[in-house]
């Protein structure tokens, strides 16, 4: 019996080790640990974070902070992701509709203001409110007419931005009011940037919903068997549009985020790329892109990952319209590790190397 | 996969040239499996494949080489492409060339002759979606014929086929027989098998039952060896099921009256009782499923009436039919049945949770609670509540299934073949599972490939043939001899003459 | 006998309602037929109804009908090609580049046009045939890609002044045809050599889906890829092909484009993939693969350059509508498919 003990403890501290490395968040976290430490090699300062004027300084802020509508963004992407199998790629244009709207009615139609026109909740209602139906139209074509959602959500992503140009008469619309800047910014008196805090409050909305209804268990089994959900009384079409709606909101939001931070709606600009950022976040944590399963602390972790990248990159002096190649080229090494036919070929290799071993020790025991 | 499930056990297999030879057996029997070895698709764990008079055995390893053996198939599923013509389908793949490039006018002109040599009446340039399903049967098997095939599989060809067409199908069989071609023909339809064919092979659970002459094997026969029991044996089962249900001072629980849906269940009458298991048999593709996902909407019924508690209803979704209390495990488990990435907690709780709506979650606790209640009633096997399903051997996946029913606390089960594909302990389970919930009042809907399990468990047996239900027995009529004689297509039993006898007891 | 043969023919009675294809490609003719009408007669003061009007849709989309007829092919499989755009951008960056800054001649930017083509081809054509990744995240990544080179190549926009280059894009074939204008000078039409080599190779893919093999196997595959597979095709090689062509004429296409618009930029050709996926559909390419014909394609690409003739002589209404109202009939299309589709599979 005693002999046997050491054996066993031992044994439960390896099971402890292959549990932390099965976790479906030990990956998203290494990467995160990686692309962070990675930071630090460049910039041995990183991680300090300094009060300066009454807010917090830091390269490590500043990942949050420029995070904050990546994750807003992903978090959407993640449901759209896990219910329809496919991604939205509307979210960067459908925030710079959001953008468009909320500056435009806040300048009352000028190319610029010095006072708002209208009080800022009711533009970012409206801003995110046309959002939502850009969403809703998303979810239309995908839940209703069984169009891929690539192939739905393209339509926006190249009529979005125009859209948004009617909205600003083609203009770049500029709200110079103090109030407006501060959700993108910092409040007075608090040390903490506000996108933070917005990201933060919406991430708590969400698991608050999660919580108090069953959607996201209802997600998942249409994500994962939608016979099967039909069956049980799902309605899968429902809960697909639902998410496509959800992830306009979420993205009519980052879009009123990213004025803020400008205080302008710059159509052109506002949100361009992100949408693969987001894909790309939803993948980094852990998330199947085929859809099923998913995980919002993943996305929200990749999120981070994804903008400490970001920082990574232009601390080596890559522009922003550089960015792209790296990404795309993550992009392709997730999905390649994700593919079916790649995970099978790298299980046969695992195990011919395991039976090698086991026969290794089996000659050496013999 | 699941591990110890063998598809196909060292199963003999004899093509004779000039013979039509029937591949019989039920569900899961592994007649695909078999056909699937012969034309390439799968790879052969064991055995060996002879052709002609080569000494050797061939290695079949994929469709190409099946085909350059001069072995054919044409499955049930049409493997054609439905937005080519015709013309093309016949010669995709294969197309005469001219200089290299495709000849066209060689392709029309042979399809001509092609179509006009088996009697097709289609027109070569017609694209093939836009042609019947007959006519896309006949146009696989015209492409399969045309390839100068020495053996010819047909899987089913004849289940979209009317009687006119299943004649045309036949003489075109017998001519090609005539000249030397070894056809193998699947098919649930009896009568097809003694029309036309000279042997038998019957299949059962991957192994071999046995070749049979056709003289020397008679229907009732036939249908005992692929339902698994040799038909004396059968006498001897003793029956579990309370068959002294008075029927006329019950109120009927659900009653269909014409309820059918074109091409795949004809109208019907129905009523089931609370407290009753009705077992619902017939061969594969009678129309037994589609029977019972009418009455549960998972098909949407286009004719007919439906009511519960006599009052009328209608089941637009399957959400309406589990909110008036009804429940329905499907026939295939890995399609429909379990959600394999979820939970065994979560596949247990998801049906009520459907049920009570997208506001009103359920506890954690509380899941957690009615899951590990069901894992202990059911006996599931599992390491824990929160191991993903797919880990789950195939009994237990069932147990989770039923469990996941149960708790929405059905007035009316339905088990569409609850017990395949499981160990034969998990069965025995079921099915004093099946007589207790009866017994506590619940209306059960039965469905089984065997039929051992259904005289044991059930109290009235309606018997389907061909998408129609031809028969309803109960009392002392509910013999094997009667079951047997009903589903082989002997005489059609009078309904109401049984129902009769039984209401005398 | 007799009796079959009358019912087969009740039965085709009523499945044939019009030929889904062919009313497809109705449509789009009807379409762009009507919408030029429209134009010469609204506004027939302004040029419309002259030739060199028509003429000059094909000159400025010479390289989209290119770039679009290698999409068809793809689309035909039933698979999806999103990074042609950013391929045209980078095929005329590499091109502007090559010329202007390190001297070489406009034959090797030829060269250069078609290789970048064709390793986006080949890779993204792996990656989705052979390790059956999603078309569409492959090709996102690859647009992604595509764009970001351009600008690690040069964030200037660099013009052409390379003189053979200029020579090709500047050399003007006068047609036996033209008008004369209100001083009373005849001007004979005139089109550049980009529309003639675009033609032929809308010619050249017509041919081969007609009469290769190859050609009729990617319809196949794009009906019914199990079907394709079990009648002994070689699905993920012509899968593969289809992608390496798309690749190779997004090179092609991307050069005339630079032709057209002799400089190179990071933000040029943005949305073409748009436009290309929209002339395709609107062409009567199914998104679900198995019908698609170069010819439609063509007519898409008019049709969407009618729209932006048509707004732009109309003079008031800003140029993003042309991306607005394009997307708008794609949308139309789209659902149109869909609505087919599901009727079709209904019937059965």
């Amino acid at each position: 019996m005693k002999k046997d003990q050491p054996q066993s403890l031992s044994n439960s501290k390896d099971k402890l080790i292959t549990r932390i490395i099965h976790h479906h968040l030990f990956m998203p976290i290494a990467g995160l640990m990686v692309v962070l430490l990675s930071n630090l090699i460049t910039k041995p300062d990183f991680f300090m974070i300094s009060m300066n004027h009454g807010v917090l300084y830091g390269n490590l802020i500043d990942v949050f902070n420029r995070g904050s509508e990546l994750v807003i963004l992903a978090i959407g992407m993640t449901l759209v992701t896990a219910a329809s199998g496919g991604q939205d790629i509307s979210v960067g244009a459908v925030m710079a509709v959001s953008a468009a709207v909320c500056c435009s009615l806040l300048s009352g139609g000028a190319a610029s203001t010095n006072v708002l026109q209208m009080p800022i909740l009711v533009a970012a209602i409206a801003g995110i409110a046309v959002s939502g139906l850009c969403g809703a139209f998303n979810g239309i074509l995908v839940a209703k007419f069984k169009i891929q959602p690539m192939v739905a959500t393209l339509i926006l992503f190249t009529a979005g931005r125009g859209i948004a140009q009617l909205f600003t008469k083609g203009q770049n619309v500029y709200v110079r009011v103090d109030s407006f800047k501060i959700f993108g910014n910092f409040m007075p008196g608090i040390p903490v940037p506000t996108p933070i805090i917005i990201s933060v409050v919406t991430v708590i909305v969400m698991a608050i919903i999660l919580k108090t209804t069953t959607l996201g268990l209802y997600v998942q089994s249409v994500g994962i068997n939608s016979n099967a959900s039909r069956l049980v009384g799902l309605n899968a079409t429902r809960i697909k549009f639902i998410t496509y709606v959800i992830c306009g909101l979420l993205a009519g939001l980052a879009g009123f985020i990213s004025a803020s931070r400008i205080y302008s709606a710059d159509s052109n600009n506002i949100g361009l790329y992100l949408e693969m950022d987001a894909i790309l976040a939803v993948a980094l944590g852990g998330n199947l892109l085929s859809g099923g399963k998913f995980s919002f602390a993943g996305s929200i972790i990749g999120a981070f990952t994804i903008q400490g990248l970001t920082t990574t990159l232009y601390a080596m002096n890559v522009s922003a319209d550089q960015l792209p190649v790296y990404k795309a080229v993550v992009v392709v090494i997730i999905v390649v590790l994700q593919s079916p036919i790649v995970q099978k070929r790298l299980r046969r290799i695992q195990m011919r190397r395991k039976s090698v071993k086991v026969m290794e020790e089996g000659g050496a025991s013999a | 996969m699941f591990p110890g499930v063998v598809a196909l056990d060292h199963v003999d297999f004899t093509l004779r040239q000039g013979e039509i030879h029937a591949l019989m057996g039920e569900n899961g029997a592994g007649k695909s499996t078999l056909i699937k070895v012969l034309t390439g698709v799968y790879e052969l764990d064991g055995g060996e494949i002879f052709i002609g008079d080569h000494a050797k055995p061939v290695v079949m390893d994929s469709p190409q080489r099946a085909k350059a053996m001069g072995i054919s198939a044409v499955y049930q599923e049409i493997s054609l492409c439905p937005n080519l013509t015709v013309a093309e389908n016949l010669f995709i793949g294969r197309e005469p060339r001219k200089h290299g490039f495709i000849d066209w006018k060689a392709i029309h002109e042979r399809s001509q002759v092609i179509l006009k040599a088996l009697d097709i009446p289609v027109d070569y340039s017609k694209p093939l979606d836009e042609c019947s399903i007959a006519i896309q049967q006949m146009v696989a098997i015209a492409r399969a014929v045309d390839m100068k095939c020495q053996v010819l599989i047909l899987d089913e060809p004849t289940s979209s086929l009317d009687d006119s067409e299943v004649e045309k199908l036949f003489e075109l069989m017998t001519q090609l027989k005539n000249q030397g071609v070894g056809i193998v023909f699947v098919t649930h339809f009896l009568e097809q098998v003694y029309a036309i064919c000279d042997k038998i092979t019957v299949l059962r659970n991957g192994e071999l039952v046995g070749e049979y002459a056709v003289d020397a094997l008679p229907r009732i026969q036939l249908v005992a060896k692929m339902m698994g029991k040799d038909f004396d044996d059968l006498k001897k089962i003793k029956n579990d099921a309370d068959r002294r249900v008075n029927y006329q001072q019950m109120e009927p629980l659900i009653e269909a009256e014409g309820l059918g849906r074109k091409n795949h269940i004809k109208p019907f009458d129905l009523s089931v009782y609370s407290g009753e298991v009705v077992g619902f048999t017939g061969l594969l593709g009678s129309g037994r499923s589609e029977l019972v996902r009418s009455l549960y909407g998972a098909d949407k019924p286009d004719c007919g009436k439906l009511k519960m508690h006599n009052q009328e209803i209608r089941f637009r979704t399957p959400k309406d039919a589990i909110n008036k209390g009804l429940a329905y495990l499907p026939e295939d488990r890995k399609r429909d049945g379990i959600i394999d990435d979820l939970s065994v907690r979560e596949n247990i709780i998801i049906a009520l949770q459907a049920k009570r709506g997208l506001f009103k979650p359920m506890g954690r606790k509380e899941m957690e609670e009615f899951a590990d209640q069901y894992i202990e009633l059911l006996q599931i096997k599992t390491a824990s509540r929160e191991t993903p399903i797919k880990n789950l051997s195939g009994g237990n996946q069932q147990k989770v299934i039923i469990g996941r029913w149960l708790l929405t606390n059905p007035e009316y089960l339905i088990l569409d073949e609850p017990t395949r594909g499981i160990d034969i302990g998990t069965k025995t389970e079921i099915q004093k599972l099946i007589l207790k919930l009866a017994k506590e009042g619940m209306g059960i809907a039965f469905i089984s490939s065997e039929i051992d399990e259904m005289l044991r468990t059930c109290s009235r047996m309606i018997v389907m043939r061909d998408h129609e239900k031809v028969g309803e027995l109960n009392g002392n009529a509910l013999t094997q001899e009667h079951i047997m004689n009903t589903i082989a297509g002997g005489v059609k039993t009078d309904e109401k003459g049984s129902t009769a006898e039984l209401i005398k007891q | 006998m007799n009796q079959m043969n009358k019912w087969v023919k009740t039965i085709a009675e009523k499945r044939k309602m019009i030929n889904d294809t062919t009313f497809l490609i109705l449509v789009t003719v009807t379409l762009f037929i009507v919408m030029y009408i429209a134009g010469m007669i609204i506004f027939h003061d302004q040029g419309f109804a002259k030739p060199q009007m028509f003429l000059n849709l094909l000159i400025s989309n010479a390289g989209l009908i290119v770039i679009a007829s290698g999409l068809t092919l793809v689309m035909i499989t039933g698979g999806i090609d999103i990074s042609v755009g950013s391929v045209t951008a980078l095929v005329c960056m590499a091109s502007a580049y090559s010329m202007e800054v390190m001297g070489t001649s406009a034959y090797t930017a030829i060269l250069i046009s078609l290789a970048i083509g064709l390793s986006f081809g080949i890779v993204q054509g792996y990656l989705v045939s052979y390790l059956n990744i999603q078309p569409f995240i492959v090709t996102l990544a690859g647009m992604f890609f595509g764009r970001g080179m351009t600008a690690i190549i040069s964030k200037e926009m660099l013009t052409i002044r390379n003189e053979t280059f200029r020579s090709w894009a500047e050399f003007k074939i006068y047609l036996p045809f033209g008008t004369v204008n209100k001083a009373g000078i005849y001007q004979p039409s005139y089109i550049y050599p980009t529309v003639i080599i675009a033609l032929i190779i809308v010619a050249l893919i017509v041919f081969m889906l007609k009469k290769t093999k190859f050609g009729r196997s990617l319809y196949a595959v794009g009906g019914n890829q199990q079907s394709a597979l079990m009648m002994g095709l070689n699905v993920k090689r012509s899968k593969m092909m289809a992608y390496v062509l798309s690749g190779l004429l997004a090179g092609i296409g991307g050069f005339l484009f630079c032709l057209n618009t002799g400089a190179g930029f990071v933000e040029q050709a943005r949305g073409l993939e748009m436009d290309a996926i929209s002339s395709s559909v609107i062409g009567g390419t199914l998104l679900s693969g198995g019908v698609g014909n170069p010819i439609g394609t063509l007519f898409g690409v008019l049709i969407k350059g009618t729209i932006g003739s048509l707004i732009t002589t109309q003079g008031t209404l800003s140029s993003w509508w042309v991306r607005i109202v394009l997307s708008a009939l794609l949308c139309f299309f789209i659902v149109l498919q869909s609505v087919i589709t599901s009727r079709k599979r209904q019937a059965e």
